[in-house]
């Protein structure tokens, strides 16, 4: 069956002419984003006199850098403490046959489908009343909490899949829990880790809508709501637009190209679960 | 990706029940605490409060206002565009999940196969799902416009009669929307599926491989079933996503021409933040939750039973 047969070949070209089509878009991207505005020819053209004054303008205009640190923090932050906290927690959710524990996943599991606008709004509310709009420790917190139920949900899966002889190897040499947890637990934890860390950080790096409430108007923006704002006031400027877009889909594009082994190898392990 | 990663519904592993045999080891109940209070401070609280608002007059900052009980929903039955944003959210939920796992299922197939270039494909597909949906609409809006790539790429190859304003249809805006959403995750919905695939064994899958009609039956009677966890889990993240759907709408469209493409989310938005609407966008918020809540909890039902009757 390993043969490469005219059938294999005939799906080959079938596969290339749809990867670019799905290509095609970001081709357009860079088009755009290298060509001089004076350029009005078709947008599918290759540009002839490539030049980079657009990045340089966009960089200036669109304050990426501060947005794209900001995205980095709140990223990493957010996604290490939902990482820890719900790791933890489904020790016991996933070990414990209690009633109470039951209860608590399934609480916990209810932050599946409740839509994050009904949180979101009232929270709104909350953070405004603690002085924290326009900061983006809010979005910490609030990606923090949110987060914690699809996390817990990853973690408890595997956790359950997994034997518990080690946990109870360890307990009758005298580890603590929270020992046992922390060098027995955890690393066995490491396959699905990486995936839940790196969903969660595309989840919270990419999010728009929360950052849009949180921090509209103030001088502190991710990347996503410095796009927009961006998009808004340039509105029709589109070489300048696109090389902003190009800049802020470098860095995830990098990670993604650095890590897309483990990435599409740890879909497949999180998902067998 | 967006807020549709944050879903995962429970799937099998979840079902599955620890051994019933007596531990040494009890993990402390405290080591939930941390979670559980996050938990509540940022979702079960606000959210339970939101349910509270939804049957208020609140503007969403005059400290003074009234329970008016029912009164933002019955309202909300004479209001067109909300009535209309409920009809094109599920519209939009129901043709994404459809399109999507139609596509993706393709991919994962094609890319599963002995092709030369298929680690190649794989990384290439599935790379618009990194990234930000917000700009990925902005791109999209340009190609999609009066003098943007896609009329230029009918213009060269001779279909000029196809050529228009693509989001300044209102029949056409919403399956635009639509479009953006599947060309961004159907490379999600297929490295799901591949990984599906990947556990069946070997022996099955390639007696299975696509080679005509014979082969079409085969794969809906062997491989289709193993599929079935893989199935699940694509069907329910992608009309979740779908029903929440915002950025999307918000950066292609805003929700117009007129309100041609608003969804239950976009209407959220303007009722909430440029109308002050807020009791009644929160009363919009709660719909959208029970539409999910309804959703998902049928959509598991069915699929769970399938899974069980393939396994």
């Amino acid at each position: 069956m390993n043969r490469y047969t005219k059938r294999t070949f005939v799906l080959e070209m079938v596969m290339v002419a749809v990867g670019i089509v799905f290509a095609f878009p970001v081709y357009v991207l860079v088009n755009l984003a290298i060509r001089q505005p004076s350029d009005t020819s078709s947008p599918i053209r290759p540009t002839t006199s490539p030049t980079f004054d657009n990045f340089t303008g966009a960089w200036r205009e669109a304050g990426l850098g501060g947005a794209l640190i900001n995205s980095v923090l709140v990223t990493t932050v957010s996604v290490l403490i939902v990482l820890a906290v719900s790791a933890l927690a489904a020790y016991p959710l996933a070990r414990s046959t209690a009633r109470w524990s039951r209860g608590t996943f399934l609480l916990i599991m209810l932050g599946l489908i409740l839509p994050f606008q009904l949180a979101s709004l009232p929270l709104y509310q909350t953070v405004r009343d603690l002085g924290l709009l326009g900061s983006v420790w809010s979005l910490v917190l609030f990606y923090a909490g949110l987060q914690v139920p699809f996390t817990t949900f990853l973690y408890v899966g595997f956790l359950r899949a997994l034997p518990r002889d080690f946990e109870d190897a360890a307990a009758i040499d005298g580890a603590s829990p929270f020992k046992t947890f922390r060098y027995v637990v955890l690393p066995m934890l490491k396959p699905i880790t990486v995936t839940a860390l790196v969903l969660n950080a595309v989840a919270v790096w990419n999010d728009f809508f929360t950052p849009l409430l949180y921090l509209s108007g103030s001088d502190q923006q991710t990347v996503p709501v410095a796009v927009a704002g961006f998009v808004g006031q340039f509105v029709s400027d589109w070489n300048l637009i696109f090389a902003a877009l190009l800049i802020s889909i470098v860095p995830v594009l990098a990670v993604y190209l650095a890590l897309q082994r483990s990435i599409i190898n740890g879909f497949a392990g999180g998902l067998k679960g | 990706m967006t807020a549709d990663l944050k879903v995962r519904p429970p799937g099998r592993a979840v079902s599955a029940q620890p051994p019933r045999r007596r531990s040494r080891v009890a993990p402390p109940w405290w080591f939930i605490l941390p979670a559980l209070m996050l938990f509540a401070f940022v979702v079960l609280v606000p959210s339970a409060r939101g349910v509270y608002y939804a049957f208020t007059d609140w503007d969403g900052l005059d400290p003074d206002f009234a329970f008016i009980g029912l009164r933002n929903f019955i309202d909300m039955l004479d209001d067109g565009d909300a009535l209309q944003a409920v009809w094109h959210t599920l519209l939009v939920a129901v043709a994404i999940t459809f399109i999507q796992n139609g596509i993706g299922l393709l991919l994962a197939l094609g890319v599963n196969s002995m092709i030369k270039t298929r680690n190649f494909l794989r990384v290439l597909l599935f790379a618009p799902a990194v990234i930000t949906p917000i700009v990925t609409a902005y791109l999209w809006r340009n190609l999609l416009g009066p003098d943007g790539a896609v009329n230029s790429l009918l213009g060269t190859v001779g279909l000029d009669g196809w050529q228009q304003d693509w989001l300044g249809d209102p029949d056409l805006a919403l399956w635009m929307v639509v479009l953006v959403v599947v060309w961004q995750f159907s490379g999600y919905s297929m490295v799901i599926f591949l990984a599906g695939l990947q556990s069946i064994p070997r022996e099955i899958y390639e007696a299975a491989a696509i080679d005509g009609t014979a082969a079409v039956r085969r794969f809906w009677s062997i491989v289709r079933p193993l599929l079935a966890p893989a199935i699940t889990i694509n069907l329910m993240l992608s009309i979740i996503g779908g029903i929440k759907l915002f950025d999307q709408v918000y950066a292609l469209t805003g929700g117009g021409p007129g309100h041609a493409t608003d969804t239950i989310s976009t209407l959220i938005y303007k009722d909430a933040f440029t109308l002050g609407d807020f009791g009644y966008s929160i009363a919009l918020a709660v719909v959208l939750t029970v539409i999910v809540a309804v959703v998902s909890a049928g959509q598991f039902a069915v699929l769970n039973r399938n899974e069980k009757a393939a396994s």
